[in-house]
């Protein structure tokens, strides 16, 4: 290995073969000089024993874990020590790497820097929600009503499901120009099989939702197996699945749904106990504290670096007060809603599957790079056929969330600018139009945007023409935000 | 020192290969013992790649075999030979850019905790793999497209190890690295080598190859060119096998009398 050009200010390398010296390592920005290390509390005897361990060849965590027994010192304080001898983060630390310092001011340098390197992630959406719903409430102070939010976040959910399943289509650098014909269909499968033929009701939604995975499992053939481009097949699937739906709504063209059927309660069933809704939310802030401590123990545990405890606390104090803010806010209208509350559950399973599983990493991992998927072994066309039948199982339930809204099926449903509205929320929410990177929250952001314009449009008694103007403005801004992030990821070397 | 006498972990012997009207291979024999480094150069068009496709199987002989420890295999896909314990790094690193380096190292065999990734798992042994290696990467956690040349080229190399292999075939592993990073992967070489592992390493960089290699297999033309002990041979040796230059009247008919040799 190199001389470490700078070993006064770094972590130093790990020594040689021969003596493994512990290099000086600085304990913070200080000025100490190699020799006189200000050695922790009981520092002497530990430091001597954690040498001799980490000599003979002890990984970082089992020295610490020797070292406490042997000395009986405290397990945390033998860790500092051991930290000052082993270098973090796989070895030796690259000296050009750019430590984040402590403190607020640390967070905020290192979020400047992301800034300007391109990673915005899910800041340009928020920023741009927060000026929609501040010109709306300018204009009309109603448009942050409780009614109107309360309303809103319905609103979005048939559009926003359908989203949540482009996003994971985005994810592999793909696209699918039919989620809005599948919607319809599957809503018409619904309905027709439902009421016309007296099917029931959960064997009828059962056969939609399948309906609208196995027209992803024909884009997905299509694609991956015969090689035709994606944007070609799902295409043609837009046509062909809406000339299907027209064909099983037959003559009469308009079913109506039951105002008792499981389809429309998805929108009449509000909790309206103040309970529900403070209690979904500590349940949700409560749950997201235990899985973070739980991670925080077992990486302290397994001896890699963890979040600090005050990065975990600021971020259950921020979620806790965005979730009790929401619920304090439909607690006001008529409780909380049913229809938002499943559309959050489908994103944290989403986004679970996405970052948490195999089969998510093998996503992000074909949406990155092909070549690299396929020599570690995984399955391309699976990948690929997997990810349309998603797709189309979440156009699927979009569609009967579209259908429980107005509670019917027809001959325009899943038509009109649903397509575009859909594939922009996951854009405008954040995921990137090339593949590899996004998350399931892109889905609820970009709805919330594009259904915020048409809602504020609406109060503000706006003809279409003007809604789709701005609607298309902002897709088209989005787009411009995802080039250039990229381009300046580039630049500074991120993908 | 690796042990020449033992048993090679793998061996190619006689290994032959056509495509159409050409003759990649002819007759081509190899071995590789832990703990040793072999070279494998030649000019381009010798067969290298070709070879190195028969063993990651890639590509299937058409004749002769491949020895696995002393028993003929088939190898009939890279799966096979990753099932074998033969990790290849090829030129492309093929890594993917948006993952970070726990993620990359792990595709494909990730580790699991009741069906879930085990994240923490695998960055204890990402870090602790790195860190046998001497690997110096900022971060476990940042994404592979903000590396260097270099790191990318080790981070594929570590890459190649976590299914514990016996062998490992690295092909043009400095080709696009500058002299620091050259070194580093040289390092590296000598310390898979220093674990035991078999190494091929394909290289054009003669200096690489005699920093380096314990044998040196010269092709050409796809047949073996002579072997050479790389503690005792130098760069014109080599050179001159792999251009032909010892390819003449001359040295054919020494080839014909050995007694008349010098």
């Amino acid at each position: 290995m190199s001389q470490d050009p700078n070993s006064g200010g770094t972590r130093g390398d790990r020594g040689d073969e021969g003596g493994r010296i512990p290099p000086p390592v600085p304990t913070g920005a200080g000025d100490y000089s190699g020799e006189d290390r200000p050695a922790p509390a009981g520092g002497g005897s530990v430091s001597d024993k954690v040498e001799e361990l980490l000599a003979a060849g002890a990984t970082p965590a089992e020295a610490t874990a020797q070292a406490a027994k042997a000395t009986g010192e405290s397990k945390d304080v033998v860790r500092e020590i051991v930290e000052t001898m082993v270098p973090a983060a796989g070895s030796a630390a690259d000296p050009r790497l750019l430590q984040r310092q402590s403190g607020v001011g640390g967070y905020w340098n290192e979020f400047m820097r992301r800034v300007k390197g391109g990673e915005l992630g899910s800041l340009p959406v928020i920023v741009a929600l927060a000026i929609i719903w501040i010109v709306f409430w300018r204009l009309n102070s109603t448009f942050l009503s409780a009614q109107n939010l309360s309303n809103l976040s319905q609103q979005i959910v048939g559009t926003g499901m359908i989203a949540l399943g482009v996003v994971f289509v985005l994810l592999l650098g793909e696209i699918d120009l039919s989620v809005g014909s599948v919607s319809g269909l599957a809503a018409a499968v619904f309905a027709v099989t439902s009421v016309n033929h007296g099917v029931n009701q959960w064997l009828a939604l059962i056969l939609a939702l399948a309906t609208g995975t196995a027209t992803g499992f024909v884009h997905g053939f299509f694609f991956a197996r015969i090689g035709v481009p994606a944007f070609v097949v799902t295409l043609a699937g837009n046509l062909a699945w809406n000339g299907l739906m027209l064909k099983v709504l037959g003559a009469t063209g308009t079913v109506n749904l039951p105002n008792n059927g499981i389809v429309s309660k998805l929108y009449t069933t509000i909790y309206g106990q103040q309970a529900a809704g403070y209690g979904a939310a500590a349940i949700a802030v409560v749950l997201y504290a235990l899985v973070a401590l739980y991670g925080r123990l077992r990486r302290q545990r397994a001896g890699v670096p963890a979040q600090p405890i005050g990065e975990i606390a600021a971020r259950v104090i921020l979620l806790a007060i965005v979730a009790f803010g929401v619920a304090y806010v439909f607690n006001q209208y008529k409780g909380l809603p049913l229809a938002p509350l499943i559309f959050l559950i489908f994103i944290v399973v989403g986004d679970f599957i996405l970052r948490r599983t195999v089969y998510g990493r093998r996503i992000f991992a074909v949406g990155g790079s092909i070549e690299a998927a396929r020599r570690a072994g995984i399955s391309v066309p699976f990948i690929r056929i997997t990810v349309f039948m998603i797709c189309g199982l979440m156009s699927a339930v979009g569609g009967m969330f579209l259908a429980g809204q107005i509670e019917s099926a027809s001959q325009t449903s899943g038509s009109g600018n649903l397509l575009m509205n859909a594939i922009a929320a996951a854009v405008i929410g954040g995921t990137s139009l090339f593949g590899g990177r996004g998350k399931t929250w892109s889905a609820l952001l970009g709805a919330l945007v594009i259904g915020s314009i048409q809602s504020g449009m609406n109060i503000q008694g706006l003809a279409n023409s003007i809604q789709f103007m701005v609607t298309g403005a902002v897709l088209l801004a989005a787009v411009v935000i995802d080039s250039v992030a990229r381009r300046t990821q580039k630049a500074s070397g991120r993908v | 020192m690796p042990d020449t006498t033992s048993q090679p972990v793998l061996e190619l012997r006689g290994v032959s290969k056509r495509f159409g009207a050409v003759q990649a291979l002819t007759g081509v024999d190899l071995a590789v013992h832990a703990g040793e480094v072999v070279a494998l150069v030649g000019d381009n068009g010798a067969g290298k790649s070709t070879l190195v496709k028969a063993i990651a199987g890639v590509n299937q002989p058409d004749e002769g075999d491949i020895v696995w420890e002393g028993t003929p295999v088939g190898i009939k896909g890279p799966h096979d030979a990753q099932k074998l314990g033969i990790a290849t790094v090829y030129q492309d690193l093929a890594l993917a850019d948006n993952l970070d380096v726990v993620g990359n190292l792990f595709l494909g065999s990730e580790i699991r905790r009741a069906g879930i990734l085990d994240e923490i798992a695998m960055e204890g042994r990402s870090r602790e793999l790195l860190q046998t290696l001497s690997i110096r990467i900022p971060s476990v956690r940042i994404p592979v497209a903000s590396l260097s040349g270099g790191q990318r080229q080790t981070v594929a190399i570590a890459r190649s190890l976590i299914g514990d292999p016996k062998v490992v075939l690295l092909d043009e592993p400095t080709a696009a690295l500058g002299v620091e990073q050259t070194a580093q992967v040289l390092d590296l070489v000598e310390r898979l080598r220093d674990r035991n592992l078999g190494v091929i390493l394909i290289s054009h960089n003669m200096v690489d190859v005699m920093a380096v290699a314990d044998t040196v297999a010269v092709l050409r033309l796809g047949r073996n060119n002579g072997f050479f002990d790389g503690h005792h041979t130098n760069e014109q040796e080599i050179i001159s096998a792999i251009t032909g230059a010892t390819d003449n009247a001359v040295t054919r008919r020494a080839a014909r009398h050995p007694e008349g040799q010098e």
